[in-house]
């Protein structure tokens, strides 16, 4: 029936329906088809020439010595890093012991007690703008508050540090307690807890995983930072005694090798930077394992 | 209001039975203490503007607005200027904004555009994280001892052959805006691919399939569909990487040369707020840490003001595709 309504209408003239490769759209087409690829290939060219001066400049000179030795001071030779991988993994702690509990608990009353306050609204909008705050203010502010009372320190290198990773954290919290789903809650409201017991039984246990993923990152950028210590741990070329003097970091250890005149400081900064890039990594990659959902 | 509710449901189950006055105690405490926390987080911004506009007063009044327009920064006789550093943060910025936007974006659409297979998608996506991944320092490093050496012969040959023009109107004897402009493009370059393959990602898939459905070629989709319906949050991505850009230090302070010049010219050196900050406050006495203070609160202002516009283009967005949250 309907085929033979096809043939009796008149005689339309199709558009070409097959493919024409030659056609000056699809020669756009392909031509920034092709350019893309160029483009997506030169992005990536930057992240390569940096791993392979890290792999041959850094892990020819990363040595045990490298690992542990002080600072070597100008035309010495030899010498390592080792004070400043401790002072970075002091400072961090300092700065998460500050910032995950605080964020976590302002991240419960975003997500779970009042979403929709004006208080929710406005602390949420500021932990946005705070995540694309320039490091080095974050420097400024500490100085301001602490260095200029308690002098140059880990502490204040430690929060300065915690301003950076406060807001990545509260955001990355709400949003893993924002997933847990709601039947969950209802059910334990149901049961008769209150909304602590919701919480600390039911949200907090269920939305972990995104929790410790926002973390982890937060923690992974903040072992990176080297604007906020300029002034507030400055640096020193001990290994740290106590939390309340000057303190050597990975990041300002490369930043002042890299501008001197010595080969073998720049070949440690290379290393440390290696050393450093590596910390960052782990801690990227801890992030993942223990985002990944568990069921 | 929902507490009363709640109580209600609570003493009806006679199974698990209402909670204890101490539960009902520690419930209060807790609520209490993250509403603090939640309080402080706003405290926290506006405890930083006092701070630091508090120390920048004396050199406010005493500079007054002539510190924005002023080209000197001489400590001795305490003359604090920063119009070179306001020039240099934008100019930079600007640069890096046009590489870095073009690449971000055209690899947003390379993830989003069904141009490679999932796991293709995968290696490209890992490698845009790691970009981000990759402390300023080390960038820093690497455009002293790889991306300078490489630049200089294409600058010696461009102000050759084009000195006339202001673009090349010096030479590379150094650091420089170019290489400080093309790190901070490399390191804007995942915040504004994220936030650009989340604009494609919110386009509901029926308008791309129409799209081809009309037989559309694949870029005729992308130009004349996709980028118009992504576009306030492809907006909303150059603002916030821009945004980043202004406030970037250290590859700066380590890359621009730190001169107090106004210059077009792309090799010159120049400074920038931030890497202005980062070299002159470890050593600064009183005066000019109030100097620097000011300059800090300019910087702030600047990148405030950009990032609220960015957020405020980003909730439009989110709001247009999905609804009022």
């Amino acid at each position: 029936m309907s085929e033979n309504n096809m043939a009796a209408a008149p005689a339309v003239r199709l558009p070409r329906l097959e493919r024409q490769p030659l056609e000056l759209r699809a020669l756009k087409s392909g031509f920034l088809t092709g350019l893309t690829w160029l483009i997506a290939i030169l992005g990536s060219v930057p992240l390569f020439s940096v791993i392979f001066m890290l792999v041959t400049q850094g892990g020819a000179r990363l040595d045990f010595e490298a690992l542990t030795a002080l600072p070597p001071a100008g035309f010495e030779l030899g010498g390592g890093f080792g004070n400043a991988i401790v002072g970075t993994l002091v400072m961090v702690a300092i700065a998460s012991a500050i910032s995950v509990p605080l964020g976590i608990l302002a991240a419960i009353y975003l997500a779970v007690l009042d979403p929709y306050s004006r208080v929710a609204g406005t602390a949420r909008f500021v932990a946005k703008t705070l995540t694309g705050f320039p490091s080095i203010l974050a420097g400024v502010f500490t100085y301001a508050v602490l260095v200029v009372n308690f002098g140059y320190s880990a502490l204040a290198g430690g929060v300065a540090l915690a301003v950076l990773m406060l807001p990545t954290v509260v955001l990355a919290a709400e949003e893993a307690m924002k997933q847990v789903p709601q039947k969950m809650t209802d059910a334990a409201f149901g049961m008769g807890c209150t909304r602590s017991q919701v919480i600390w039984k039911v949200v907090l246990p269920t939305g972990l995983p995104g929790i410790l993923t926002g973390v982890m990152l937060a923690v992974a950028g903040a072992s990176g930072e080297s604007a906020p210590l300029l002034f507030t741990a400055l640096f020193s070329n001990y290994y740290i005694s106590e939390v309340l003097e000057p303190t050597a970091s990975l990041s300002i250890l490369i930043y002042n090798f890299s501008a001197m005149p010595f080969d073998n400081q720049i070949e440690l900064a290379w290393a440390a930077s290696l050393v450093l890039v590596l910390i960052v990594l782990v801690f990227n990659i801890l992030a993942r394992i223990v985002g990944r959902p568990k069921v | 209001m929902a507490s009363n509710s709640f109580k209600i449901t609570a003493s009806a189950s006679t199974v698990s039975g209402p909670p204890s006055a101490r539960e009902f105690l520690a419930d209060s405490v807790f609520r209490a203490v993250a509403l603090t926390c939640a309080s402080l987080i706003i405290l926290l911004l506006l405890f930083i503007l006092w701070e630091v506009g508090g120390q920048a007063l004396p050199a406010m009044l005493q500079q007054g607005l002539g510190f924005v327009t002023g080209t000197t920064w001489d400590v001795t006789r305490e003359e604090f200027g920063v119009l070179p550093e306001i020039w240099g943060t934008l100019y930079s910025s600007l640069l890096a904004l046009v590489l870095g936007g073009v690449f971000g974006i055209a690899i947003a659409i390379f993830l989003t555009q069904d141009f490679i297979n999932a796991k293709l998608a995968m290696v490209f996506r890992t490698v845009v994280e790691l970009l981000a991944a990759i402390p300023s320092v080390v960038y820093g490093l690497w455009g002293i001892y790889v991306l300078i050496p490489l630049l200089r012969p294409v600058s010696d040959w461009l102000h050759q052959q084009f000195g006339f023009i202001p673009l090349f109107g010096t030479e590379l004897s150094g650091p420089g805006l170019a290489p400080a402009a093309l790190v901070l493009a490399i390191m804007i370059l995942p915040t504004v691919a994220a936030i650009s393959v989340d604009a494609f990602r919110r386009i509901p898939y029926k308008v791309k399939e129409a799209a081809y459905g009309m037989g559309a070629t694949r870029w005729e989709a992308i130009l004349k569909v996709m980028l118009p319906t992504a576009s306030s949050g492809l907006l909303a991505a150059l603002v916030l990487g821009f945004g980043r850009a202004l406030g970037e230090t250290m590859a700066l302070a380590m890359l621009i040369g730190n001169s107090n010049q106004i210059n077009l010219s792309l090799f010159a050196p120049a400074n920038t707020l931030a890497s202005l900050l980062a070299s002159n406050f470890p050593e600064a006495g009183q005066i000019e840490v109030q100097a620097l203070m000011f300059a800090a609160l300019v910087l702030l202002a600047i990148t405030l003001i950009v990032n609220i516009i960015g957020l405020g283009i980003q909730q439009y967005t989110v709001r247009k595709f999905e609804g009022k949250k």
